[in-house]
C-alpha cells in the first residue's frame, strides 16, 4: 500500500532521514521506533506532504506522491495526528473533529455566505458523527467543551477523533501516548488495536515499547535518520543492533 | 466500498450521543437575536435623528461596519492582514466616478464592472503573494494601496487629481438615490445583509475551515483544507466588498478625493477590526461605530486625533487583546 524507497531529507547540514526504504502492507499496524531525533516525525512529514523529500520516492497504492501537498494526500485517504498537538484552540472541541470531515462537505464560500452549505442535513450528520468519534476515542466527556479548556490527554485523543472523521485508508499516529499516564497509555493501546481490527492501515511512532510490541505487526527502527532494522516485534526484540542502540541511548531496554 | 476503512466504527450514534452533538450547534435564536435588535434600532433611528448631519454620521458608521465585517473575515478568520483595503475602496469609488462621468456608463453597470476588476486584481495579488509565508500580504497590500493613491492623485485628467472629482447620483430601477434620508435604508439594509451572510459563512463548513486554518495551518492542510485557496477566496471577497462600498459611498458623497484610498483610511479599517474584536462580527460593528464617531468626539482635541487613535489601539491590544466585544462577552459569560 505504501512504499518508501531511498527516502532522504536534509535540513541544511542535518540529514534527518537518510536513504530509508520500507513498505507498509495494507491492513497492518506498522510501528516506527527510534531514539529522539532519529527522524521519525520527519519521515511522517515527508509521507504526509508537510515536507518535500530531498531525494527518494514515496509511492501510495502505486502512485508517486513525494512532494505532493498535504491537502491532496488527504483526498487520497491519508490521515494523521501530530506529536506536538495541532489543535485549533479558537474552535470548540467538536468543531475541531468536524474539520476532519472537510472533504466530504460543501466548502464553497458562496454557499456558505448564502447559508446553503448546511442544507440536506450533511452538516448535522457530521456533527453527530464527530460526537461519536469523540466517544470512540474516549473523550466523549468533552463533546460540549471548548478545545482550549481541555486537558492534554483529551486533546491527544481529539486529534485521533479528527483523523478518523475522513474514513482514512491509512492513519499515521505520531506518539499518541506521549505524556500520558499508565492507564491512559493502556487505553490508547486498546484503541489502536481496535482501529487495526477495522482494517485501516496504521503507521505508528511511539516510545512506549510495551505498546509497540503489543499492537504492531511490523516494526521499522530508525537511528540517526537511517534504517537500523526492520521485522516483526519478536525479531526486533532480539535484534543485536537494536538492543545495542537502545541500551546505548536509553536504559529502558526493549 | 469494500476498502478497509474506519467507517465501520462510526455511523451508529446512540440517541444520547446525537442529542449531545446537536446541542453543540448554535441555535438560530441565539444567532439571530442580536440582528433583530439591530433591525429594530435601525428602523426607529430615522424617527429620532434630528437632522441630516446625524443621518450622515449613522450612514458612515454603517458603511464602515460593512467594510470592517468583510475585512474581519480576512484578518480575524484567515489571520491575514491587508494594509491596503482603502485602495480597493478607492478603486471602486473612482471606477464608478470615472466610468459614469467620463464614459457615460450607467451607474449600476459601472459599480459591477469596478467590483469585478477589483476582484480580478485581488485574485492575482493573492495568487502571487499567498504562496509565500509570513506577512507578505500586508506588505503587498500596503504597496498596492500606496500605488492606487499615487495614480489617483497623478492621473488628474481622469480623476481631477488631489482636488478630487464630482460623482453623479445612482439610480436603480428608476429610483434616484439622493440625500441622506434616501441612502439611509440602503446602507442599513446592506449592514443587516452583511451581518447575516458573514454569520452564515462563519458557521458553514467553509467558515469552519477558515477558523481551523487560523488555529493550525498544518492540521487544516492534512484534513484536506486547501488553505491557500481559502485565503485567496476570502481576500477577493473582502476586496470586492470594499470596491462595492467604495462605489456606493462615492455616489452617496457626490464628491471624492484620493483621500478615500489613503493609507490612513486603510489603517482606520484595520483598527476598527482589531479594537472591536478579531473574529467577531459584532466586534466589527462596534469598532466601526467607535472609530467613526471618534473624530467628532475628539473635535476639541484638534491635531491630537491621530495620537488618541493610537492610544486607543495600543490600550486595546494591551488590556483587551481579543478586542472589546469578545472581551465583554467573556466577562458576561463568566459572571452569568
Ligand atoms: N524543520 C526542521 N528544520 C531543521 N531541522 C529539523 C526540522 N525538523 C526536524 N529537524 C531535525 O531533524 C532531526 C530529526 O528530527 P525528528 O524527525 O523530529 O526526530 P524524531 O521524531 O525521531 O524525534 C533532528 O535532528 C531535528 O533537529
Ligand atoms: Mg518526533
Amino acid at each position: 500500500m505504501l512504499k518508501v524507497e531511498t527516502l532522504t531529507k536534509s535540513f541544511g547540514g542535518v540529514t534527518a532521514v537518510s536513504d530509508v526504504t520500507f513498505e507498509v502492507t495494507k491492513g497492518t499496524i506498522h510501528a516506527v521506533i527510534g531514539p529522539n531525533g532519529a527522524g521519525k516525525t520527519t519521515l511522517f512529514n515527508l509521507i504526509t506532504g508537510v515536507y518535500t523529500p530531498s531525494s527518494g520516492s514515496i509511492r501510495f497504492e502505486g502512485q508517486e506522491i513525494g512532494g505532493e501537498a498535504p491537502e491532496k494526500l488527504a483526498a487520497l485517504g491519508m490521515s494523521r495526528t501530530f506529536q506536538n498537538l495541532q489543535i485549533s484552540m479558537n474552535l470548540s472541541a467538536i468543531e475541531n473533529v468536524m474539520t476532519g470531515a472537510h472533504l466530504g462537505l460543501n466548502s464553497s464560500v458562496v454557499a456558505g455566505l448564502l447559508g446553503l452549505a448546511s442544507f440536506g442535513g450533511r452538516e448535522k450528520a457530521t456533527r453527530i458523527r464527530a460526537a461519536e468519534a469523540m466517544e470512540f476515542v474516549g473523550c466523549g466527556a468533552y463533546i460540549g467543551a471548548e478545545a482550549r479548556s481541555m486537558p492534554y490527554g483529551a486533546l491527544k485523543r481529539l486529534e485521533i477523533a479528527r483523523a478518523l472523521m475522513a474514513n482514512p485508508r491509512i492513519l499515521f499516529l505520531d506518539e499518541p501516548a506521549a505524556g500520558l499516564n499508565h492507564t491512559e497509555t493502556h487505553e490508547i493501546e486498546d484503541l489502536i488495536a481496535q482501529l487495526g481490527k477495522t482494517g485501516v492501515t496504521v503507521v505508528l511512532v511511539e516510545h512506549d515499547m510495551k505498546l509497540v510490541m503489543n499492537v504492531s505487526d511490523r516494526i521499522v527502527v530508525l537511528d540517526y535518520g537511517k534504517k537500523l532494522a526492520e521485522g516483526t516485534p519478536a525479531e526486533i526484540r532480539v535484534n543485536p543492533d537494536v538492543v545495542a542502540a537502545y541500551l546505548g541511548a536509553e536504559s529502558e531496554g526493549v | 466500498m469494500n476498502d478497509a476503512s474506519t467507517s465501520s466504527i462510526l455511523g451508529r450514534a446512540s440517541p444520547e450521543t446525537a442529542a449531545a452533538a446537536l446541542a453543540t450547534a448554535p441555535s438560530l435564536a441565539t444567532r439571530h437575536a442580536p440582528t433583530l435588535v439591530l433591525v429594530a434600532v435601525l428602523a426607529v433611528l430615522p424617527l429620532v435623528l434630528p437632522n441630516a448631519f446625524y443621518f450622515d454620521v449613522v450612514i458612515r458608521i454603517m458603511a464602515n461596519a460593512v467594510l470592517a465585517i468583510a475585512l474581519n473575515l480576512l484578518i480575524g478568520y484567515c489571520g491575514q492582514i491587508s494594509l491596503g483595503h482603502a485602495g480597493f475602496f478607492g478603486l471602486g469609488a473612482y471606477g464608478s466616478a470615472i466610468l459614469t462621468t467620463h464614459y457615460d456608463w450607467k451607474a449600476p453597470v459601472a459599480l459591477v464592472v469596478s467590483a469585478a476588476v477589483v476582484g480580478v486584481l485581488a485574485w492575482i495579488v493573492a495568487r502571487v503573494i499567498l504562496r509565500l509565508k509570513g506577512h507578505y500580504l500586508a506588505m503587498a497590500t500596503l504597496g498596492l494601496g500606496i500605488i492606487v493613491t499615487i495614480v489617483l492623485t497623478n492621473e488628474s485628467s481622469l480623476t481631477g487629481g488631489p482636488d478630487g472629482m464630482a460623482v453623479g447620483d445612482l439610480s436603480v430601477f428608476g429610483i434616484r438615490l439622493y440625500g441622506e434620508r434616501v441612502w439611509y435604508p440602503v446602507f442599513a439594509g446592506l449592514l443587516v445583509v452583511a451581518i447575516l451572510v458573514a454569520g452564515n459563512l462563519v458557521e458553514s463548513p467553509a467558515g469552519r475551515a477558515l477558523r481551523a486554518l487560523h488555529g493550525s495551518e498544518v492540521a487544516a492542510r492534512v484534513v484536506g483544507i486547501d488553505t491557500a485557496s481559502f485565503k485567496t477566496r476570502v481576500f477577493v471577497l473582502s476586496a470586492v466588498v470594499a470596491a462595492i462600498m467604495g462605489s456606493l459611498t462615492a455616489h452617496y458623497l457626490g464628491f471624492i478625493t484620493p483621500q478615500v484610498a489613503s493609507f490612513h483610511k486603510s489603517v482606520e479599517l484595520v483598527t476598527m477590526v482589531v479594537v472591536g474584536g478579531m473574529a467577531s462580527i459584532w466586534g466589527s460593528v462596534f469598532g466601526a461605530a467607535l472609530l467613526s464617531l471618534l473624530p467628532d468626539l475628539l473635535a476639541h482635541f484638534e491635531g491630537f486625533e491621530t495620537v488618541i487613535f493610537g492610544v486607543i489601539l495600543v490600550a486595546t491590544m494591551i488590556f483587551l487583546p481579543r478586542g472589546i466585544v469578545p472581551s465583554l462577552l467573556r466577562l458576561i459569560r463568566r459572571e452569568g
